[in-house]
């Protein structure tokens, strides 16, 4: 049994199911990512883990305590806001005790505790400022650094990064991960942002309309999408219609309007099928030796890698290739496609779940 | 025409042309007449022969010396106080209930509120004078609960409820106003803190709306200190104010040098108060909200 369990916790509001039925465990000191599009319920489901939004359904343990109908208060986690929430009118030092103060911790211990977390998220020069007159990164660090030292159980992280730009994201993605390391703590974050997901989290929970679609480690779930959905929302993907036909060794996957076929395994009853592809797995080969031959119809510079759209019988497909040596084709030029076969996925068109990987 | 608008034209005092109309308005209607009276409190009075053309500083002196004069003062200082304390304990809670409500609710509390304001005070200060008379509802209620008749009417009881009940709306709707300004994932995160409802409105949610409730204390200190209706109707002969008082110089005494110069005192007062508890409590504020 895991450190913090949901087993099929569900939140409506009225008709509309906001979380519907949502079963994880989180082991301790996982580091545990909730990413989906916006509206999916990844706000609910983290508040209904805070106590700040009361579940409908379902039950929620921590270290085999239920949880579900206890106060906020009582729960002691640490919650980190999309809008860090600080207290305006108290200063860094003041916002961070706080929750000591609640606790109803000596004066002294408390300046101790403060400063001790303080100096961890490197704010302690910051100490007697008050919050706007801070930069949005050092804000965010107050805000983990208030959730923190209450030494919560399950520290919960609504994008906490989301209002920060290109740079400081990056950074302080990283600074994240680091206190997190240091605190050893049971960590759940909420973001849409896939890059994000990939880069930190022990394992990533996909959600779509207020269900789980996939659990699964980051690199599992780039190389392993369950879905079509999945596999265009986490990094981008090409996808190609294609049927099973019969062949006397076995079957193929024929690619709709083209000749290239695609030998196969397994057993396609619905024979409409779906390929999918990343740019970044495709190379760029002469005109006539590759699978797909195409026209470029678009071409980018990335900095460090190109992005091109080709036009294909198959239909448009984007191809991502490394900034080395010459630059590929320009526009208009005719290019062929080539990709190691297992290197693609096969999805049944339309349809959820895997029939091969 | 457009065009020379648009055009930088430094020569052109186009601001204060427009500025003009509300200038002229303010110089004729609060300046001059202040000025006159400010000149008139200087003038010597004579009870046989009326104002004169001499000047003097006696009608000050007079006024700061008699305790008669000082008691009506003290009175109106303590029962403006009095009224914005109140205000403030009342007011504060009822615009954060306010902010709570669902959909239809706000706006019609919202109105609840803000509708007495359409009434006329001296009407409504005749209402609380039969609600508070001798024969009056109060009395008719407590004897109901066979409990001895209260004097309320031409107490300072009487002049604070009507004050504070007519003063509610000038505190409710800054505070309110502050409020809604406010991220209501603050107070969430007090409660994740660990804080109870109760402190996480009292260390987390009010202090928020500091501007809110000293703008609403300044109207409502402002308005009590020079009250007339209702000191005038529910205080009655013996219970004066600042502002009857100078009523009374004026139209009763026919002193009007002396009544000048209690009117030019108050509003001295009450510049003085509410400068200095602008600026105690702005500074604090500043800072800490922006
Ligand atoms: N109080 C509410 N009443 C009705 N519907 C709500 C309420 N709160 C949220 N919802 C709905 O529940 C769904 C999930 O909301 P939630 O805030 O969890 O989304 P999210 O995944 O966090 O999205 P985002 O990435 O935009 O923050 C949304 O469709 C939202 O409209
Ligand atoms: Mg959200």
């Amino acid at each position: 049994m895991g450190f913090l369990h949901l087993e099929r916790v569900s939140k409506l509001y009225g008709e509309f199911a906001a979380v519907r039925d949502f079963d994880l465990e989180i082991e301790q000191g996982e580091f545990i990512s909730l990413l989906g599009p916006s509206g999916c319920g990844k706000t609910t489901t983290l508040q209904m883990i805070a106590g700040l939004v009361a579940p409908t359904n379902g039950r929620i343990t921590l270290d085999g305590r239920d949880i579900t109908r206890e106060k906020p208060a009582r729960r002691g986690l640490g919650v980190v806001f999309q809008s860090y929430a600080l207290f305006p009118h108290m200063t860094v030092a003041q916002n961070v005790a706080f929750g000591l103060e609640m606790r109803k911790i000596a004066k002294a211990e408390r300046d101790r505790q403060v400063a001790e977390i303080l100096s961890l998220v490197q704010l302690t020069t910051l100490a007697d400022r008050y919050p706007r007159e801070m930069s949005g990164g050092q804000r965010q660090r107050v805000a983990i650094a208030r959730a923190l030292v209450i030494k919560p159980p399950v520290l919960l992280l609504d994008e906490p990064l989301s209002n920060l730009d290109a740079k400081l994201r990056e950074e302080m993605q990283f600074e994240l991960r680091r206190i997190q390391r240091v605190v050893g703590i049971t960590t759940i974050m909420v973001t849409h942002d896939q890059a994000e997901a990939l880069s930190i989290s022990d394992r990533v929970v996909v959600m779509e309309g207020g269900r789980i679609t996939q659990v699964d480690h980051p690199y599992s779930l780039y190389e392993h999408p369950k879905n079509n959905f999945i596999s265009s929302f986490v990094g981008k993907s090409n996808f190609l219609a294609a049927r099973a036909v019969k062949e006397t060794a076995g079957v193929s996957l024929l690619v709709d309007n083209t000749d290239l076929k695609i030998p196969a395994t397994g057993n396609y009853p619905g024979g409409e099928l779906c390929l999918s592809v990343r740019p970044e797995k495709i190379r760029l080969t002469d005109p006539a030796g590759g699978m797909l031959r195409g026209s470029v119809s678009s071409r980018y510079f990335l900095g460090n890698q190109w992005l091109l759209s080709v036009a294909t019988p198959a239909g448009e497909i984007s191809v991502s290739v490394a900034n080395l040596g010459a630059p590929p084709p320009s526009e208009g030029k005719v290019t062929g496609l080539a990709w190691n076969i297992e290197e693609c996925r096969i999805l049944a068109a339309e349809q959820e779940g895997i029939l091969q990987s | 025409m457009t065009g020379a608008a648009i055009r930088p034209s430094p020569r052109l005092p186009a601001p204060f042309f427009l500025a003009a109309p509300a200038t002229l308005l303010f110089i004729g209607l609060i300046l001059l007449p202040l000025a006159l009276t400010a000149v008139l409190s200087f003038n010597v009075y004579d009870y046989s022969s009326g104002v004169q053309n001499r000047y003097t500083t006696a009608n000050y002196l007079t006024v700061l010396q008699d305790p008669y004069y000082l008691a009506i003062f003290w009175r109106t200082l303590r029962l403006a106080l009095l009224t914005t304390v109140i205000t403030v304990l009342l007011g504060t809670p009822e615009a954060y209930i306010l902010t709570r409500m669902g959909k239809p609710w706000r706006s019609i509390f919202l109105l609840v509120i803000i509708g007495p304001l359409l009434v006329s005070v001296v009407v409504r200060t005749f209402g609380w004078s039969m609600l508070l008379g001798h024969d009056g509802l109060v009395n008719h209620a407590l004897a109901m609960l066979r409990l001895e008749p209260v004097q309320l009417l031409y107490t300072e009881t009487a002049i604070v409820i009507a004050l504070v009940h007519i003063m509610l709306p000038f505190m409710v709707i800054p505070v309110w106003t502050a409020l809604q300004k406010l991220d209501p994932t603050v107070e969430a995160a007090a409660l994740s803190l660990g804080a109870s409802r109760f402190t996480a409105l009292r260390r987390i949610v009010f202090p928020q709306a500091t501007l809110g409730i000293l703008s609403g204390s300044l109207i409502v200190f402002g308005l009590s200190a020079s009250a007339f209706a209702i000191p005038g109707l529910l205080g009655g002969r013996r219970l004066k104010m600042a502002a009857t008082v100078v009523y009374d110089e004026y139209l009763i005494e026919l002193n009007w040098p002396l009544g000048a110069a209690i009117a030019i005192i108050v509003l001295l007062a009450n510049l003085a108060i509410m400068l200095a508890y602008n600026r105690m409590v702005e500074r604090q504020a500043k800072r800490r909200l922006g």
